[in-house]
């Protein structure tokens, strides 16, 4: 690990104004990502500072009816709020479907929105990667892409977001606020909150140097049933080949509305948004289904060892689109 | 680096230290008596590495300690201040054989900094016995032999003694029918999931979750 100087930010602005002080800062706080990429100095910050103590750790209710997430709320923590699990049962569902007990209790919300990918070959030094290092090339297009990207992908980088909190909070609508050196304030919504590759793959989100995450909002709850699949190489604490957080709200046997976010097949949380298109108004059945699951896909491409996640991605989708219409 | 070090007497590190700097004046064809040791052990060392004096308190006791910053709690406890309970097995989270409660909690201690723990309240596995009174997650352990090598207990041990609270506290698990449900019966298929942060390279886990099984039962 590189050498750093350590800080603990006494509040928020002066956080924001500590990492945009200096290019080589960063924010830390529970570490669980940053710490790992660190030790392989893949990550070389030369000053961290500590906002893990910030008192943003609240989760509270909004006037709109929906609950604000402080940035430094534990993934543990939020997956067990009583009122999360009630009213936005598949968040704590994709909560608890990711990472272990021991890292839930350290992760932060906001780490969780800005942990990087897991593609080996971003962690591997020796080998070329655009997201580390710009310009080097993606040894994943010719190599071992099986965990990769199917959606929204570049010649530049195949990686995928390895969330399984953001697919939910996807599907969710949720907005996240963000602080800045100079005080202001923004809300971004989740959906434009992340970047997909193009030609800069190392530009992962739309946050500024010194731009800090304070809250994430999620809107009152939409109707429907909540429910939130993933499927992996083993039954605990390994990232999705494939995930889907789907809302669908039925009136009779025809649906009325849906939400639909996938994980693990691109860059960011991936909302299918033409899929929702085809369910709405549709009868509640395997056809619909499937014609949603169809058309989730249209654009997916494959690249050889994750040519399965294609057809797996869509027999997902019908199935948690079944789980969810059954139970509405 | 500096070392704050509440025990007196050589430790296998400042052996192993000792050696390296034997081992420059033999590589250096330095005679042993020409020059002071410390010089020359100064003139081999790199940059000196900045620290940072930090007060943790570990297993109730209260412990002064100068680190270099990138310290993690887990290098902290174990080549600082001598509790060696806490192993190493991946350094990367993985395997939770570092697994230590911090507040109460389970976290893997290879994966935060030392730094970052300032006025919280630290316990390993050597602090979870009263006296001679083994925990009764230890007791369990001990009488359904749940483990072979034994590397990865003192991690499973604290893992379960976290898991055992959030339990307790009604939070529900990826094997959770119903993650609404405001209690959680612990079935073999909760047991395992919750502490799948907790690998044993043995796979002694028929008998690691039958002593989390029985602990649970205790309680």
């Amino acid at each position: 690990m590189q050498s750093f100087t350590y800080e603990r930010a006494a509040s928020a602005e002066q956080a924001a104004a500590a990492v945009a002080a200096r290019p080589d800062a960063k924010f830390i706080s529970g570490g669980t990502n940053l710490l790992d990429l660190m030790k392989l100095e893949i990550e070389r910050p030369a000053h961290l500072v500590d906002i893990s103590r910030l008192p943003l750790d609240r989760i509270e209710e909004t006037a709109e009816g929906g609950l604000r997430v402080g940035a430094q709320v534990r993934n543990s923590d939020l997956a067990a709020d009583p009122r999360v699990r009630s009213r936005y049962p598949m968040l704590t569902q994709a909560l608890l479907a990711g990472a272990s007990g021991q890292i839930r209790n350290k992760a932060s919300t906001s780490g969780n929105l800005l942990q990087r990918t897991r593609c080996p070959y971003f962690y591997d030094r020796n080998m070329p990667c655009n997201k580390r290092e710009q310009g080097s090339g993606c040894a994943a297009l010719q190599g071992f892409n099986r965990m990769h990207a199917v959606l929204g992908a570049s010649e530049a980088c195949i990686a995928v977001h390895s969330s399984d909190m953001a697919v939910a909070m996807s599907g969710l609508d949720a907005r996240i606020e963000t602080i800045s050196p100079g005080g202001e304030t923004r809300t971004i919504p989740i959906g434009d909150f992340h970047r997909l590759p193009e030609a800069t793959p190392h530009v992962e989100t739309v946050l500024g140097h010194g731009e800090m995450i304070a809250a994430v909002t999620l809107p009152s709850p939409p109707p429907g049933r909540q429910v939130y699949r993933k499927v992996r190489d083993r039954a605990s604490y390994a990232f999705a080949l494939v995930s889907v957080a789907a809302i669908v709200e039925t009136s009779g046997d025809r649906i009325r509305s849906a939400r639909i976010a996938m994980g693990g097949v691109a860059a960011k949380p991936w909302r299918a948004t033409e899929a929702e298109r085809t369910l709405a108004g549709a009868a509640a059945s395997d056809g619909a289904f499937t014609d949603a699951a169809e058309a989730a896909l249209a654009g997916a491409v494959g690249h050889g060892g994750n040519d399965f996640k294609i057809p797996l991605a869509k027999r997902t989708m019908r199935h948690t689109l079944a789980a969810a219409a059954e139970s509405a | 680096m500096a070392k704050t070090d509440n025990r007196s007497g050589p430790t296998r590190r400042t052996v192993l230290e000792g050696g390296v700097a034997t081992g420059v004046l033999l590589a250096t064809g330095i005679p042993v008596d020409a020059e002071p040791a410390d010089t020359v052990t100064a003139a081999a060392s790199p940059t000196p590495v900045p620290t940072m004096p930090m007060s943790l308190r570990i297993n109730a006791r209260d412990l002064a300690v100068e680190l270099d910053p990138r310290t993690t709690l887990l290098d902290a406890l174990r080549n600082h201040l001598g509790l060696t309970g806490s192993k190493k097995g991946c350094d990367h989270g993985q395997c939770g054989a570092c697994t230590v409660l911090v507040d109460g909690r389970r976290i893997n201690s290879c994966l935060t900094l030392a730094a970052m723990h300032e006025g919280d309240e630290i316990t390993t596995v050597e602090g979870l016995a009263e006296g001679d009174r083994l925990h009764p997650v230890q007791a369990a352990f001990v009488a359904r032999d749940g483990f072979q090598c034994g590397y990865c207990t003192p991690g499973q041990i604290c893992s379960a003694v976290g898991m055992l609270g959030e339990a307790k506290a009604g939070w529900p698990s990826h094997a959770s029918a119903d993650v609404a449900a405001a209690s959680v019966a612990l079935t073999d298929a909760e047991i395992r999931e919750r502490m799948s942060g907790n690998i044993c390279r043995c796979a002694a886990y028929p008998n690691i979750v039958a002593a989390i099984r029985d602990a649970a039962e205790e309680a």
